[in-house]
C-alpha cells in the first residue's frame, strides 16, 4: 500500500533521513518507534507530501506521491501537535474539511464519543491541548480513511479519551485498515500493533513483526524487548 | 480552489483591518473631492493615496496574513487539495478582498466625481497596485520563516519602491543632466511599479506638459495606445513574476 524507496532528506546540514526503504500493507498495524529526533514525524510529514524528500520514491497503491494530491483522501492524519486558524471555531473546522474532502459516508463515533457537538462555537485559540488532539483524532477518523496516521495520538489525552481512542484504532484495525502510530509510550502498544519499525539517526535499524521481536528477544511485552534491543547494542 | 478562495476571502472581510481600511479610504476620498472646489485637485489627493497607502497596506497586510495562516496552510497540507491550489487560493484572497476594499473605498467617489478616462484609469491603476504589492508579499513572506524578517522585508520593499527608487532616479537625472537620457528613463521606469502607475494617471491629468522635455518624451511614448498597453503589461508582470516566483518556493517547501 505504501512503498518507501531510498528515501533521503537533509535539513541544511542535518541528514535527517538516510536511505530510508518501507514497505507497509493493508491491514498491518505499524509502530514507528525510535529516540526523539530520528525521523519518524519526517518520514510521516514526506507520506503526506509536507516535506519534500531529496531523494528516493514513496508510492501509494502504486502510484508516486511526488506532485500527487488524490491519494490523501485515503489518509486520516492526526498530528503530534495539531496547529488550527486560531480566529475558526471548532464547528467551522469541521466544516471547512467536510467541504474539501466531500466524503458522504462520515464516521461520527470519535466526534460523538468526545462530545465536540458541545464545543462547537469554541474557538480554537481557546482550546486545551487536550480538546485540540480530539478535534485532530475526531477529524483524523470522521472521512473512512484506508490509512490512518497517528503521530503521538495519546500524548496529552486524559486516561479515558485516550481509552476512547485506542478502542477506535483496534475497531479500524480489524476492519484491514492500515495504521500507523509513532508513540514513545511502548506500554500502549500492546494491544494496538502487530509490527514494529525501530528507527535511530535517520536509519531503520529493524522492521520486525511484534511476535517475532518478543521471541527474537525472549520477551512478553513491547516496551521489555525494545529495552532489550538497546542494551544488546550496547 | 473555489473553496479554498472563498474561505480566505471570507476569513479576510471579517477581519477589522480590511474594514478599516475601506473606511480610511472612504473618509480620504470623500472629503477630498468635497473640500477642493476643482475635482482634478481631488484626484491629486487620492493620487498620492494610491501610490503611498494602498501599496503600503495591501503589502504588510497580505504578509502578516499569510504569516498567520500558517496553521492553515498546514490544515490543508494533511487533506486532499493541491498545493498550488492553496497558495494560488491564498494570493486571489488577497488581492480580491483589497481589490474590494479599494473598490468601496475610493472607487465608488471616483465614479461619482470624475467618471472620465482619469477616473476609470486610477481605479485601474489601484487595483494593478493592490494585486502588484499583494504579489510582493507573497514573495517576501515565503523568503522566511521569521515573521518578523519576512514583514521587514515587506516594509523595505514598500520604502524602496514608494521613496528610494524615486530619489535614485532623481539622483540619476541630476548626475546625468547632459546627457540625453529621456529614453533611458523610460526604461528605468518600468523598474517600479509605482512609478507606471504615476505616469500613466499623470498622463491622464494633462498636467505633463509642465513636466519639461522629459515629460514630452514620458507623453510620446506612455501617451500613445502602446505605451499604454506596454505599461499595462509591464505592471501584469509586476504580478507575475514574484508571485511564480513564491509558488515555486512554495511548492518546494517543508512545513
Amino acid at each position: 500500500m505504501i512503498e518507501i524507496k531510498n528515501l533521503n532528506k537533509k535539513f541544511g546540514k542535518l541528514h535527517i533521513l538516510k536511505d530510508i526503504s518501507v514497505s507497509c500493507k493493508e491491514g498491518q498495524s505499524i509502530a514507528l518507534i525510535g529516540p526523539n529526533g530520528c525521523g519518524k514525524t519526517t518520514v510521516i510529514k514526506c507520506i503526506l507530501g509536507m516535506v519534500v524528500p531529496d531523494s528516493g520514491s514513496i508510492e501509494f497503491n502504486g502510484e508516486s506521491i511526488i506532485n500527487a494530491y488524490k491519494y490523501r483522501n485515503h489518509i486520516g492524519y492526526m498530528p503530534q501537535i495539531g496547529r488550527y486558524p486560531d480566529n475558526m471555531t471548532i464547528g467551522q473546522v469541521f466544516e471547512m474539511i467536510k467541504e474539501i474532502r466531500q466524503c458522504k459516508d462520515l464516521d461520527l463515533d470519535l466526534y460523538n464519543a468526545y462530545k465536540l457537538n458541545d464545543l462547537l462555537n469554541k474557538k480554537m485559540s481557546t482550546l486545551s491541548g487536550g480538546t485540540t488532539q480530539k478535534v485532530s483524532a475526531a477529524l483524523a477518523f470522521m472521512f473512512n480513511p484506508d490509512v490512518l496516521i497517528l503521530d503521538e495520538p495519546t500524548a496529552g489525552l486524559d486516561v479515558l479519551a485516550s481509552e476512547i481512542l485506542k478502542d477506535k484504532i483496534i475497531k479500524e484495525k480489524q476492519k484491514g485498515k492500515l495504521v500507523l502510530i509513532t508513540s514513545h509510550l511502548l506500554s500502549e502498544l500492546d494491544d494496538l500493533v502487530t509490527q514494529i519499525i525501530f528507527m535511530q539517526d535517520g536509519t531503520i535499524q529493524f522492521h520486525k513483526t511484534v511476535q517475532q521481536l518478543k521471541d527474537d528477544t525472549q520477551q512478553e511485552k513491547i516496551s521489555k524487548a525494545i529495552a532489550n534491543v538497546l542494551k544488546m547494542q550496547q | 480552489m473555489n473553496k479554498i478562495i472563498k474561505i480566505i476571502f471570507i476569513d479576510i472581510l471579517k477581519s477589522k483591518i480590511i474594514i478599516a481600511y475601506t473606511l480610511m479610504l472612504a473618509i480620504l476620498s470623500w472629503s477630498s473631492f468635497a473640500m477642493e472646489d476643482s475635482s482634478a485637485k481631488g484626484l491629486l489627493t487620492i493620487l498620492n493615496v494610491i501610490l503611498f497607502t494602498v501599496p503600503l497596506v495591501s503589502i504588510l497586510f497580505s504578509t502578516i496574513y499569510i504569516y498567520n495562516s500558517s496553521e492553515f496552510i498546514e490544515l490543508l497540507l494533511s487533506q486532499p487539495v493541491k498545493r498550488k491550489k492553496i497558495w494560488i487560493g491564498m494570493f486571489l484572497g488577497l488581492s480580491l478582498s483589497l481589490i474590494l476594499a479599494f473598490f468601496l473605498g475610493a472607487g465608488i467617489p471616483l465614479l461619482v466625481y470624475s467618471l472620465d478616462s482619469v477616473g476609470i484609469m486610477m481605479i485601474l491603476m489601484g487595483i494593478m497596485i493592490s494585486t502588484v504589492f499583494t504579489s510582493l508579499a507573497c514573495l517576501s513572506s515565503i523568503l522566511t520563516r521569521d515573521k518578523a524578517k519576512g514583514i521587514g522585508i515587506s516594509i523595505m520593499l514598500w520604502l524602496y519602491f514608494a521613496l528610494l527608487f524615486d530619489g535614485i532616479v532623481l539622483f540619476l537625472l541630476f548626475q546625468l543632466a547632459e546627457y540625453p537620457i529621456e529614453n533611458a528613463m523610460v526604461g528605468i521606469t518600468a523598474l517600479s511599479p509605482i512609478d507606471l502607475a504615476r505616469i500613466q494617471i499623470l498622463l491622464h491629468l494633462d498636467i505633463s506638459a509642465m513636466m519639461g522635455y522629459t515629460g514630452a518624451v514620458f507623453k510620446n511614448f506612455f501617451g500613445t495606445s502602446t505605451g499604454l498597453i506596454a505599461s499595462f503589461l509591464l505592471l501584469c508582470l509586476w504580478v507575475i513574476i514574484p508571485f511564480y516566483v513564491s509558488l515555486k518556493k512554495f511548492i518546494k517547501k517543508d512545513l
